[in-house]
């Protein structure tokens, strides 16, 4: 059958869509916005954003979070910026511009219309933070100042430190915390969205296990917003906090919301080589080191052996006997091409043999030329941070030896389908930030990610969300005795208790670490038919053993890590298969996808524009089937697909 | 306000911090009193008499236990809030942080020591001389030996030549000394005129009156005792 | 590697809690204190054992999720790092490590290392945020900062709220806390507008709650995470003192 998509992009010029939509949209009196309930499920820059606004607005709003303060959510973790088209620099930025980065960027699988009405506002979103107190890097004139970021060759960063994503939360968690203590918003800490509830076809409220005390509560509202991030912890190791996971998402594609573009998974150019198999997670070194870092392997190989052996430190290898090979390939943008092309660049260098480390899964960021131009002061007092926390992990100094890095998953741009107004395929349930798939294509530029949270919570959803609230103002308060919320509580129930009654050998995170392998080795920076053929069934295999297997000890009514990590996991072993055969499927390299069939004669992506150039929307079709695809098509009436060019 | 300055934490220390302040005052003063013990008997005795049991003097004294009290009473109170902030169960282990100074964590303790010193003070000096006055007498008997009220160099001279007063003095005055190289810089900090730049000078400021203190103190009882031992070298 | 574990298990709030003694075997020096609490938990599932139950999340130091104090140190043997950020090359091999959880009559145990820090969230509710309205703000620029003063506001805003500064302070004064909120903000032109207001709400929601005074030992700030500064809370004094002048 499959949905009847309609994305609701407004008619019009692009730079007039926004305006045009809010003109016509309905509002809800204030009067009337005191009777709706909005639960929010996440607080980091989407969650937190939203909450603030819509309690401030008036509506009656309860958020939730997994931690134990909406303070620790995992946007905390961005370290480097985030972009605005202020053009304070004069380097002619504009709003333009700025989208067409991101949808060039994003290897034009992007709608149009979200991505221009992204860099549209998002430089409400500095002006907000400013007035937050966020405090924003600034020169001695006492503006802002600036720095670039990869993919764009304009400075539009706005930074703090290496803590933007930080400071930029701790902003939207103090606006929150002023609702909070006006009343106008209900903070559920540790409490984890397990289903959601719908009744006549309309999202109306969720189940959350409190995850102190293990109870199974419900909760009812007028509309749902889910901001719970991505899905990257299916690869177990990834940059993503340990607690990040894509279960409430999922609990929604099972519930009948589409699930777009699953298979579009960032994978970070710049992250700390894994250095053994009892490591939990990878750490990200910000993209902002690619401003003065410069990313090199040995040309020779006799080099790297020495390197392996011990024999030669970096620093002793001489400059013509090194390939920068990013300023080889890409001139024009240099160390500075987007991601996705930094990491199958570095791929390329170490499936060649020029690995540097042990491993062979590393190349170099060397900051020598940096040095010897700016200074040690400087390079400090940019990065000073950064550096300190490498040698703390590494115990080598970046003052003194290149650091080493390798690719690791970061960022999911697949997520939720939303149309124009952030709604998903369920009526009254919606999707904001990285949990939906809206605006980054097939790959996301660097600082982005924390304007797509901010922009969608401050400036979009608050206005959007009052179109259809504006029919519930007759509808009383949702009752959670009903037999939709019965019937969702016992399948939590039943799930939970399945759970801890298998009894099995192997533990959660055995388990998981087989998923990560299976992903990253099948799913990951290269893709084949065939590799995604073995993934399908290996994880199909492991779901099962998982099943049978899983050893969760301790008990439901009860502070219960373990088994909150299977809850976790269950999900994680449909995604992955999710994201495998949307990778399947999708018979074209873009962005983050790299289908090894498809790719130039330089290796670099090979899009399809002639049969890719939509969005997968996934339809959940029941345990164990295969779920259904539906197209949705994506219409470039303004810009003109291209081969993404990084070289001139 | 005056509630605020019995209840709000902030409030509470901000008159340990100027009750800490008016002592140290004090302190200076008295030191400098008695350093003119050693250079001039007479001159310190001239300052005796005018302390006796004047008006000025008495208020002088009546403000000065109260700021004691206050200080003391405070700390007190201080004390309990934080005893019970700390929860019942405490930590199995616990180091001394980096840059932490000792005196910082014991001030009540080493303050119980001052105080000490202070009792035993009062009951060889000032019960003699103030006190004395007050209900009207003019002498005391110490040791055998009458002493006028206001003759302090002479009871100082008394006092120091025992050893015993010596060692507790000395240990006194090195409590004290403990308690000033933390309680100078922290009232700075309290009232808030403090920061990174000026913390290393606070502190040595600390340490120089602390160390000022002790050794102005010290000096009396020192040159007494010496004085005592060898009466002929000392030229006394 | 190899190491002796004493940790504190408690089941619940109630419970009265007790030490109890673990080993790990083979641990690579590379890995980090969190990882090897991972493989412990790992070794007690497939003993039919419970986990013992710790915080943690973003394992790169910035959420403030993890906490422990380690052998008498919050956060353990390194200076201006989380406990995350701890790798087991700071410890000897063979050593035994005693893990406790924040102790602190504001933070009650919830289950063995876990603590309850709402109380934090409760004192920014009080009054750690601008008032402004989404939307209602103007241009980015319009107001020039001098950097000394943002760089000033960032080293405040750093804080990640983890509460080491209450767990290790004598007193259990969680004035690092508050002062380097009210700090940030007090440094902005901004913040101004409402600088009094927050001074003294924020302080009152703290004493409210329970955390002890200042002492000015210093202790928070050398165990503070992020190397937090005490000049911010002599700010905090300034700030609440004049403000209370005022009323």
């Amino acid at each position: 059958m499959g949905f009847k998509l309609d994305a609701k992009i407004p008619a019009g010029e692009l730079a007039q869509k926004w305006s045009n939509h809010k003109a016509a949209i309905r509002v809800v009196s204030p009067a009337n916005k005191r009777k709706l309930d909005i639960i929010i499920v996440g607080t980091g820059l989407g969650g937190a954003s939203a909450a603030a606004s819509l309690g401030e607005l008036g509506y009656n709003v309860k958020v939730f979070c997994i931690q134990d303060s909406p303070r620790r959510a995992h946007s905390i973790a961005a370290q480097g910026g985030i972009n605005a088209a202020k053009n304070y620099q004069n380097d002619n930025d504009s709003v333009y511009r700025l989208f067409y980065d991101t949808i060039k960027g994003g290897d034009y699988r992007a709608r149009e219309a979200n991505v221009y009405r992204l860099a549209e506002v998002s430089n409400l979103i500095i002006d907000q933070c400013v007035a937050q107190g966020v405090p924003f890097a600034r020169e001695y004139g006492g503006l802002l100042a600036n720095r670039s970021f990869g993919g764009a060759q304009v400075s539009r960063t706005f930074y703090a430190r290496g803590q933007t994503g930080q400071q930029l939360l701790l902003g939207a968690y103090a606006a929150l915390n002023k609702e909070i203590a006006a009343g106008s918003v209900k903070s559920y800490p540790r409490h984890e969205m397990l289903d959601l509830v719908i009744e006549d076809g309309e999202a109306r409220g969720i189940i959350a296990r409190n995850l102190i005390t293990g109870e199974i509560e419900r909760f009812g509202a007028h509309a749902v917003v889910l901001a719970t991030g991505g899905y990257g912890n299916v690869f177990f190791l990834s940059t993503n906090a340990m607690a990040s996971n894509g279960s409430a998402a999922f609990q929604c594609y099972r519930k009948g919301a589409g699930f777009a573009n699953p298979c579009f998974t960032q994978i970070h150019p710049t992250c700390i080589p894994k250095h053994g198999d009892q490591q939990s997670k990878l750490t990200l070194m910000s993209e902002s080191l690619r401003n003065d870092g410069r990313i090199w392997v040995p040309k020779k190989l006799e080099d790297v052996q020495a390197l392996r052996a011990g024999k030669k430190q970096p620093s002793e290898i001489a400059e013509e006997d090194r390939d920068y090979y990013l300023e080889r390939r890409y001139p024009a943008f240099g160390n500075l091409v987007p991601r996705d092309v930094a990491s199958r660049a570095a791929k390329e260098r170490c499936d060649a043999g020029f690995g540097v480390n042990e491993t062979g899964l590393a190349v170099f960021l060397d900051f020598k030329t940096a040095i010897e131009r700016l200074g040690k002061d400087i390079i400090k007092q940019r990065y000073g941070n950064l550096f300190d926390m490498y040698e703390e992990i590494t115990d080598v100094s970046p003052y003194e030896q290149p650091m080493q890095i390798f690719p690791a998953v970061h960022y999911t741009m697949g997520g939720i389908w939303v149309d124009y107004n952030l709604m998903t395929t369920i009526p009254g349930l919606y999707a904001i930030g990285e949990a939906n798939f809206s605006d980054h294509g097939a790959n996301r530029l660097g600082a982005s990610a924390l304007m797509q949270g901010l922009a969608d919570g401050y400036f979009v959803l608050p206005y959007t969300i009052g179109d259809y609230l504006s029919h519930k103002i007759q509808a009383p308060k949702v009752k959670t005795d009903t037999p939709a919320f019965d019937e969702a509580e016992k399948g939590v129930r039943a799930k939970i208790a399945k759970l801890l009654s298998i009894n099995g050998k192997q533990s959660v995170d055995d388990l998981h670490k087989r998923l990560g392998n299976i992903m990253w080795e099948y799913v990951g920076m290269a893709r084949s038919k065939e590799s995604l053929e073995t993934a399908i069934s290996e994880i199909q295999k492991l779901r099962k053993e998982f099943w049978q297997d899983v050893k969760v000890v301790g008990r439901a009514d009860d502070f219960n890590v373990e088994l909150e990590k299977a809850l976790r996991l269950a999900d994680f072993l449909e995604l992955g298969e999710l994201m495998a055969r949307d990778a399947l499927v999708r018979e074209e390299s873009c962005g983050g996808h790299f289908r090894i069939e498809h790719q130039t004669e330089e290796g670099e992506a090979k899009r399809d524009d002639e049969h890719f150039v939509y969005a997968a929307v996934w339809e959940y079709k029941g345990p164990d089937q295969e779920p259904e695809l539906t197209k949705e098509p994506l219409n470039f009436e303004f810009v003109h697909p291209a081969q993404r060019n990084y070289k001139d | 306000m005056s509630c605020f300055l019995t209840k709000s934490s902030l409030g509470k220390k901000l008159v340990m911090s100027i009750t800490g302040a008016f002592l140290v005052l004090f302190i200076l003063f008295h030191m400098s009193m008695n350093l003119t013990a050693i250079l001039s008997p007479d001159g310190y005795n001239a300052i005796c008499r005018f302390l006796g049991a004047n008006w000025y003097a008495l208020a002088g004294t009546a403000v000065l236990a109260l700021g004691v009290l206050v200080h003391f009473l405070y700390a007190l109170m201080l004390t309990v809030d934080n005893y019970r902030a700390r929860g019942k169960q405490r930590y199995a282990v616990t180091v001394t942080e980096p840059g932490v100074s000792w005196a910082s964590k014991n001030m009540l303790v080493i303050g119980f020591i001052v105080l000490a010193g202070l009792l035993l003070h009062l009951f060889n000096f000032w019960a003699k001389m103030q006190l004395i006055e007050v209900l009207g007498g003019h002498a005391s008997v110490v040791g055998g030996h009458t002493i006028a009220a206001t003759d302090g160099a002479a009871l100082i001279a008394y006092t120091f030549s025992k050893w015993y007063y010596v060692i507790l003095y000395l240990l006194w005055f090195a409590a004290l000394w403990f308690h000033l190289t933390h309680g100078v810089w922290s009232m700075f900090q309290t009232v808030g005129w403090a920061n990174d730049t000026w913390y290393p000078r606070l502190k040595c400021i600390a340490n120089v009156v602390a160390t000022l203190v002790f050794l102005g103190f010290a000096a009396v009882v020192v040159v007494y005792f010496i004085k005592s031992c060898c009466p002929c070298c000392c030229g006394a | 590697m190899n190491f002796t574990l004493k940790i504190w298990r408690q089941k619940d709030a109630k419970s009265k809690g007790a030490f109890e003694t673990y080993k790990v075997e083979n641990i690579s020096a590379d890995t980090s204190f969190l990882e090897m609490l991972d493989i412990l938990n790992n070794n007690l599932v497939h003993e039919g054992k419970e986990p013992v139950a710790f915080d943690h999340d973003c394992r790169e130091g910035i959420c403030g999720m993890c906490s422990l104090h380690i052998d008498g140190q919050a956060h353990g043997p390194s200076q201006g790092a989380t406990t995350c950020q701890i790798y087991m090359r700071k410890f000897e091999d063979g050593a035994t490590i005693t893990i406790e959880p924040w102790r602190s009559a504001a933070f009650p145990v919830i289950k063995d290392l876990v603590v309850n820090r709402s109380a934090y969230d409760q004192i920014l509710q009080a009054g750690g945020f601008i008032s402004v309205r989404t939307n209602s703000v103007p241009d980015a620029n319009a107001i020039p900062i001098p950097k000394a003063d943002a760089d000033e506001s960032m080293d405040a805003a750093a804080c990640i709220g983890c509460g080491a500064c209450a767990a290790t302070c004598k007193n259990g004064s969680a004035m690092l806390f508050v002062a380097a909120r009210v700090s940030s903000l007090a440094k902005l032109p901004q913040g101004r507008v409402e600088a009094a207001r927050r001074a003294k709400a924020m302080v009152a929601k703290m004493d409210e709650l329970g955390f002890g005074n200042c002492t000015n030992t210093g202790a928070c700030q050398a165990e503070c995470p992020k190397s937090i500064s005490i000049a911010h809370i002599a700010r905090l004094n300034r700030e609440f003192l004049s403000a209370k002048l005022e009323d």
